[in-house]
């Protein structure tokens, strides 16, 4: 008790010093922002992947089909694809290696997923070397990317006939346009008169509906999230159990502690 | 005897084994009031060993060249057995490691532990802190990514300031004329092997200054001055066992949080690893925005709060090299916060909010209401000691009692 009183006023003063910091520097950080927040740039749709290994083994299915002709992702092995997302090797090998190694041979089960394209002929066709692809959804994040994906248009000043709302001007033709079918962009007059932005209107249809080419690139960001942190789920898992340990250990190591200090007077 | 004692003479004949154990742990007293704000220098010490082990199972994947150093990277995130675990053990432990020095910078302040009889210990305490801001500038450029790349070239880049050699300098820093292969490489040499030499013989001499002169506390209170019949100080106790099992705690609170981030969420929201270090160092291509990681955005904000290059790199370092001064700067006689003045503890609460806010903006892309608060907050960070120096001379202090509170 004799602690708990001399304690409680630093305490109080403590707490009403550490009140005063957070305010004042929230008050400091926060109030350029709101002068900014009526502003805005291009809006990213909001996307939470899947992580079902069905949705994982779809999405891996077009991004061998349809982005691995240019992109590579050379920092990960079709063996690891294979364990991760629940799949045999030999399903692997038969269903979802397009890429031939040196030799011409088609690639093996543990190489890395190297695309067949050069950076020269990338850097030829598309004025720049499409990216490696195995990091993107951690540089560019899924949002971005499911944003993007479903951002294309037509333009016909563009080389390829496509343009992007996320990436203006983006080298990269609409990959997936014979899938989705073509659409355009629509601007409305806002209250100001200025031409905003308000979304696309299909103008061609491709092979998938609306809501089947929206399902298609869930599964194929959700590879992407996957490729870009392998092994997040052993890390979750494994983290759950260290956590434990760890809260275990800190009853113990509390007790030890009292127990040794118990022997030490109070002024 | 038994066997055991007589293997402990036979030792102790030829090395001061029992010696050196009672000096510094079995016999080294320490004040017993002890707060929260006394863990973080043995949890530093715990984060240089777990730096120095995971980056020693690093360097067995990692290869240190222009071509294959991002690949070498993601190799031992993917490939390598573990290797995700070691990499973000080190990654982590890089931001952790400021965080737990700044608490500890932050203690000493309050505390005033840099006072006499603590001077070259404060300095020694400050040579670590530079040479870590080395150490984790230099560990930054390794996975050479973007931010990696970019990063050095910025920073780099002030030496470049300096009137007349500016320039030789960056070209000497460089070993190129941008940042390069030659950079990456003399890079990892200083990163592996010079600057955790130089950190390690600096932290030896940090606990030898520290036990020579023994620790302060709370309350400021030097309990050398009173001793029981046998000399031993009677508000200390040794450090083994007392200390040794109340920082285990400490250990053990301080990996919960550490290994939450290492397991589920080892970016931390992009302060801790970058999002555009996730690309290729590409020295055609600048990123649209770069920042240093946030242990080093204060300063980063000072430096660009000033209106000219020379100035704000001068005011950058200045800003590092002041706190060498504190131990003179500070002229009361009254070590702790708790018996100081109310003018001390205004001054001590503006510096440490201009030091966060400064952090802050040092993140973000340069606006101008951003340049105007750090500008004010870098006048109140160097306000800060102008203003020590003045009140501390005549302070109304509160009478320091002779015994600690306990």
């Amino acid at each position: 008790m004799k602690l708990l009183r001399l304690v409680e006023p630093a305490m109080r003063q403590v707490s009403s010093c550490l009140a005063a910091t957070v305010f004042t520097v929230s008050v400091l950080v926060a109030a350029p922002q709101m002068a900014f927040a009526a502003g805005g740039g291009a809006e990213l749709e909001h996307f939470t992947p899947e992580r079902s290994d069905r949705s994982l083994q779809r999405g891996a299915r077009v991004f061998v089909n349809y982005c691995m002709g240019c992109h590579t992702a050379d920092y990960h092995r079709y063996s690891h694809l294979a364990r991760d997302v629940g799949l045999s090797e030999a399903a692997v090998v038969e269903n979802l290696i397009f890429t031939t190694d040196s030799k011409g041979e088609p690639s093996k089960i543990g190489s890395l997923m190297e695309s067949n394209m050069t950076k020269e002929y990338g850097k030829e066709a598309f004025g720049a070397v499409p990216p490696n692809l195995a990091l993107v959804s951690r540089s560019r994040g899924v949002d971005w990317l499911y944003t993007y994906m479903k951002s294309f248009y037509l333009d016909e000043s563009r080389p390829f006939g496509a343009n992007n709302k996320v990436f203006p001007q983006v080298g990269m033709p609409h990959v997936l346009a014979d899938l989705q079918g073509w659409q355009k962009p629509v601007y409305e007059a806002d209250a100001e008169g200025h031409e905003v932005f308000s979304g696309f209107q299909q103008i061609t249809a491709g092979k998938l509906s609306a809501a089947e080419y929206d399902a298609t690139i869930t599964d194929l960001v959700s590879f992407l999230d996957y490729l870009g942190d392998p092994n997040r789920e052993a890390r979750h898992s494994l983290g759950i159990k260290v956590m434990l340990f760890l809260l275990v250990f800190l009853v113990l190591a509390i007790m030890l502690k009292k127990e040794y200090w118990k022997d030490i007077p109070h002024n | 005897m038994s066997k055991a004692s007589d293997l402990m003479s036979w030792i102790d004949e030829r090395i001061p084994l029992t010696n050196t154990w009672d000096k510094h742990v079995g016999k080294y007293y320490a004040p017993k009031n002890f707060n929260f704000w006394y863990y973080f220098g043995s949890l530093a010490l715990l984060v240089l060993v777990l730096q120095i082990v995971t980056g020693i199972f690093l360097t067995m994947n990692y290869k240190a060249d222009g071509e294959l150093a991002f690949k070498s990277v993601e190799y031992i995130m993917r490939d390598v057995n573990w290797g995700w675990l070691i990499r973000y053990m080190h990654s982590t432990g890089a931001s952790m490691f400021f965080v737990v020095v700044y608490l500890h910078m932050m203690r000493g302040i309050m505390y005033g532990s840099y006072k006499k009889p603590r001077e070259l210990l404060w300095i020694f305490g400050m040579l670590i802190y530079l040479v870590l801001m080395a150490e984790a500038f230099m560990g930054y450029l390794l996975p050479w990514g973007q931010m990696s790349f970019w990063g050095a070239q910025v920073i780099i880049s002030l030496f470049g300031a300096i009137p007349f050699v500016g320039d030789a300098i960056t070209l000497w820093l460089r070993g190129d004329y941008v940042v390069a292969d030659a950079t990456l490489n003399r890079f990892f040499a200083l990163h592996v092997i010079a600057m955790p030499l130089v950190l390690i013989g600096l932290v030896f001499a940090h606990i030898v200054a520290l036990h020579e002169v023994g620790s302060n506390n709370p309350d400021g209170v030097d309990i050398k001055k009173v001793k029981d019949a046998n000399g031993k100080p009677l508000d200390g106790i040794p450090f083994h066992p007392y200390y040794s099992v109340k920082d285990l705690v400490g250990v053990v609170v301080f990996f919960i949080v550490f290994f939450a981030i290492v397991f589920f969420a080892p970016e931390m929201g992009g302060y801790f690893l970058e999002h555009a270090n996730y690309i290729p160092a590409d020295p055609l291509k600048t990123p649209e925005h770069i920042a240093p990681v946030w242990y080093f955005t204060p300063f980063y904000a000072i430096l660009r709060a000033m209106p000219d290059k020379l100035l704000g790199v001068i005011a950058m370092f200045t800003a590092i090299a002041v706190l060498f001064f504190l131990p003179w700067i500070d002229r009361s006689p009254v070590r702790s916060i708790r018996y100081r003045s109310v003018q001390y503890k205004i001054i001590l609460i503006a510096f440490v909010i201009a030091f966060i806010v400064l952090g802050y903006y040092g993140m973000q892309p340069v606006t101008p209401a951003g340049t105007w608060i750090s500008r004010l907050c870098s006048l109140i960070y160097f306000g800060f000691f102008v203003a020590l120096w003045f009140i501390s001379r005549d302070e109304k202090t509160k009478p320091v009692p002779e015994r600690v509170n306990y």
